[in-house]
């Protein structure tokens, strides 16, 4: 029966659903990812940020929580400039990352 | 679950409760959502205990739900409750008991503001005498009627007729108590066993015999969220709530439900029906929901009255597999009729969730 | 004359500032509330950030401070004020005129059971940092030892900046602890996903921000930004916890096998009591008031009683010696200027 209205998608994270399989297999590749601390220069500093929604620490986090899609969406828009590795805090290679996410995901799917 | 832990917060949670001389005020919707609930609540406590309780024709809506859904400003609603309490004054009462929990909540919370802000209490006196010539005595002792019967609770457990208890089995009925949202949220001293493990009900179904269960969304709100259910385009925010509530519970088989809201036993009832049909499932044994009551609904239960009395014909969930496991007698012939016997008509059964 | 020097509290900074007055050619007196010396310490398993055993720190210190006159199991009953000195009578019927006392009463561990929220005390698998310290300590726990360890959270600042907790102190050393029973939970349990729940982390001290870039990194610790607000128990017995992610600004919820709360420091009522007898100001995070709160920590706004360790606020264990230290050399000062 349509009521017009129905139950709404819950937007809320529910950890004990994400699969970390992969980002596990992402992080013995790249210890690194974990060191991420979400201070946000790399997006700061990112050519394609401002225009494609591009940000690589919001990457890290998608993969983290099991959001993917929206990871690979942003993925998309990196022109492999390296800025991000410039002014990474943490030492991150994040061009180095960006490149393994993009093997690892892609060799899975 | 460390039972002694919820004791010890329970302990530290007990708001004094005269036992007599209230005023008692109705709630807006009970009457149509629940129409036998405050009927027994007078009943058991002017006839069964022999309390004075007052009430009077000329008290009105406090303005809570206009308050809530943002359509008057709060001056208007706090001279909407100074004039309940001056009716209070004026009949001659000092103890005031809500029968709506949002009620009691909006009157706890314009008490708590005319107490920071004493200036805006003279100035609704000033508004009340403008408006309809009274004066008001806030009231000494605010309660919720679910307080009172909490407090009455093991005398009406020692005259009762039947226990919160499978009469095949012997054992307790599993009950999940829900409390509506403004009852202590706000003012967590306010309710009894505060906020985040309210007691109020819990005690009634201890000492009625039934066993309390808590899962993960007990706290939750039932899902009515005054803006979420009347706009129509929100009601879906309403319903995910409810949902979100019956997946917890679920697994835990509830015998029962027993609430303290206006908004929570209705929505709880209605929207099982609406998810059965929209999701196909449901959550009682054989097709059936898990039956929903007003704890005054419950109290009439133990103390034998007949369901149909109660309105319990007016829930969309049937309750005659939880009155056979209990063993209330009732003649299911009389379900659908009224005062004097008259026929108020069957409703339509629903496709998915079976009902009597 | 020879000079009493009373030392209230058997803690790491009493027996520290003991140890070093005793160098200093004093016999000081220790004066403990309980039956044996170490403080909280003492019932601690190992310490951030190098993992060194704490029973060996305390050893240490007992043993250095050995030749000091040591009452356990002992109380102030009253302090009177004499003309230029103090009679203090001791529960044990014992009674020391001094004119110098080094209070080192230090702090009491937020009753976490008062955040409601988190309902420890009430939910079975709900511990707090001290419980899994005394866990790893050796000590059995049916909570930590009769359960799967599958995943395992830890939620910071518990009573900590907590305004309603009427703590709005940061507790200094509960972050980095974080970090280090989160290292000692993977250790122990390598399978379990170990989650930090944390407002802000503040990895201020000598090898902190390593240690934590070491649970990153090595132990693969999942740090999430955003306070827990509710936690709840299954139908298993686990505990259910949801919180925000305020890093993707969605709510995140998870089930775990266990939580543990990282109770805070907050003035030992034992601090109070004393601070009340001599009388002694309190500051307005409820810890003692020092006479000055960069040059003079150590010191009391009262001639003759100094301050060392956590009765005047959150501490390290280097702070709270490196201030006996300091404590002990003010006493010796003091004394140097009585003759």
């Amino acid at each position: 029966m349509d009521f017009g209205f129905r139950i709404s998608p819950s937007s809320a994270i529910n950890l004990d659903n994400v699969d970390l399989t992969l980002f596990e297999r992402l992080h013995e590749m790249e210890p690194d990812v974990y060191k991420c601390m979400a201070c946000g220069s790399c997006s700061a500093t990112c050519p394609a940020s401002v225009y494609s929604g591009m940000s690589i620490r919001k990457v890290i986090l998608c993969l983290q929580r099991g959001r993917e899609k929206e990871a690979f969406r942003m993925m998309k828009n990196c022109m492999l400039c390296g800025k991000c590795t410039m002014v990474c805090p943490r030492g991150i290679n994040t061009r180095h990352l960006i490149l393994s996410i993009s093997k690892l995901y892609s060799e899975t799917k | 679950m460390i039972y002694q832990g919820k004791q010890k917060i329970w302990s530290e949670y007990q708001k004094e409760i005269p036992d007599d001389r209230w005023f008692y005020v109705r709630s807006c919707i009970r009457q149509n959502f629940f129409p036998g609930s405050e009927r027994m609540f007078m009943e058991i406590c002017r006839n069964v205990l022999g309390k004075d309780f007052y009430e009077t024709e000329h008290h009105t809506t406090c303005g809570g739900i206009a308050y809530h859904c943002d359509t008057i400003p709060q001056e208007t609603v706090m001279t909407i409750v100074a004039r309940q309490f001056a009716l209070m004054t004026e009949a001659g009462y000092e103890n005031y008991v809500a029968s709506c929990i949002t009620s009691f909540g909006n009157y706890a919370e314009i008490l708590e503001t005319w107490r920071e802000f004493p200036e805006l209490e003279a100035k609704i006196r000033e508004l009340l005498w403008k408006a309809c010539r009274r004066e008001f005595n806030k009231p000494k002792y605010l309660a919720h009627a679910s307080d009172l019967i909490y407090k009455y609770r093991n005398e009406i457990a020692s005259r009762a007729k039947y226990r919160l208890v499978n009469k095949e089995t012997g054992e307790p009925l599993k009950v999940v108590e829900h409390i509506g949202c403004h009852y202590s949220k706000m003012f967590p001293s306010k309710g009894v066993g505060g906020a985040e493990y309210p007691y109020v009900l819990c005690g009634m179904v201890e000492a009625w015999g039934g066993n309390v269960i808590d899962y993960p969304e007990r706290r939750h709100c039932c899902g009515y969220g005054f803006r979420q259910y009347h706009v129509k385009a929100n009601r879906g925010y309403s319903l995910s709530n409810t949902y979100k509530k019956f997946e917890s519970m679920e697994p835990y088989h509830p015998d029962m439900i027993i609430t303290n809201c206006p908004g929570c036993p209705y929505f709880l009832d209605r929207w099982q029906y609406v998810i059965a049909e929209s999701e196909g499932k449901t959550y009682g044994q054989n097709g059936y929901g898990i039956p929903v009551f007003t704890y005054e609904e419950v109290a009439g239960l133990v103390l034998g009255y007949d369901p149909w009395d109660l309105g319990l014909q007016l829930h969309q969930v049937a309750v005659e597999p939880l009155l056979d496991k209990i063993g209330v007698e009732y003649n299911p012939e009389d379900k659908y009729k009224g005062l004097n016997k008259k026929d108020i008509m069957r409703p339509g059964l629903p496709d998915v969730l079976k009902c009597c | 004359m020879k000079e009493n020097i009373v030392i209230i509290g058997g803690g790491i900074a009493g027996l520290e500032a003991a140890g070093q007055l005793l160098k200093l050619g004093y016999s000081p007196i220790i004066i403990e509330r309980t039956e044996r010396l170490g403080g909280h310490v003492a019932s601690w398993h190992r310490l951030f950030p190098d993992m060194s055993p704490a029973k060996e720190l305390v050893d240490g210190l007992v043993a250095a401070a050995s030749g000091a006159n040591i009452f356990l199991n002992t109380e102030i009953s009253f302090v009177n004020r004499l003309k230029d000195s103090y009679n203090i009578m001791l529960s044990n019927g014992i009674s020391i005129i001094t004119r110098i006392m080094l209070v080192t009463t230090g702090f009491s561990v937020f009753d976490a059971s008062k955040k409601e929220e988190y309902g420890y005390g009430v939910y079975d698998q709900v511990i707090t940092n001290r419980d899994l310290e005394h866990w790893f300590n050796g000590n059995a726990d049916p909570r930590i030892d009769n359960s799967a360890m599958n995943a395992v959270g830890f939620v910071h600042c518990v009573g900590s900046r907590d305004e309603k907790a009427r703590n709005s102190q940061c507790s200094k050393v509960c972050c980095i602890t974080a970090v280090k029973q989160a290292i000692e939970i993977r250790q122990k349990f390598p399978e379990a996903s170990v989650y930090c729940f944390y407002m802000d982390l503040r990895m201020f001290g000598k090898k902190y921000e390593d240690f934590y870039i070491n649970a990153q990194r090595d132990y693969g610790i999942r740090f999430i930004r955003g306070r827990v607000s509710e936690v709840s128990e299954n139908i298993e017995g686990k505990v259910v916890i949801k919180a925000e992610d305020t890093l993707s600004g969605k709510p995140v919820k998870v089930t775990l096998d266990l939580l543990v709360l990282m109770a805070g420091m907050v003035c030992s009522q034992a601090s109070s009591r004393v601070a009340g007898m001599i009388p002694l100001p309190t500051d307005s995070d409820g810890f003692l008031k020092s006479k000055d709160n960069v040059y003079g920590v150590v010191e009391s706004p009262k001639e003759g009683i100094f301050y060392a360790g956590a009765c005047t606020g959150p501490k390290t264990v280097p702070e709270a010696l490196a201030e006996a230290r300091a404590a002990a050399l003010d006493v010796h000062l003091f004394i140097n200027g009585l003759k």
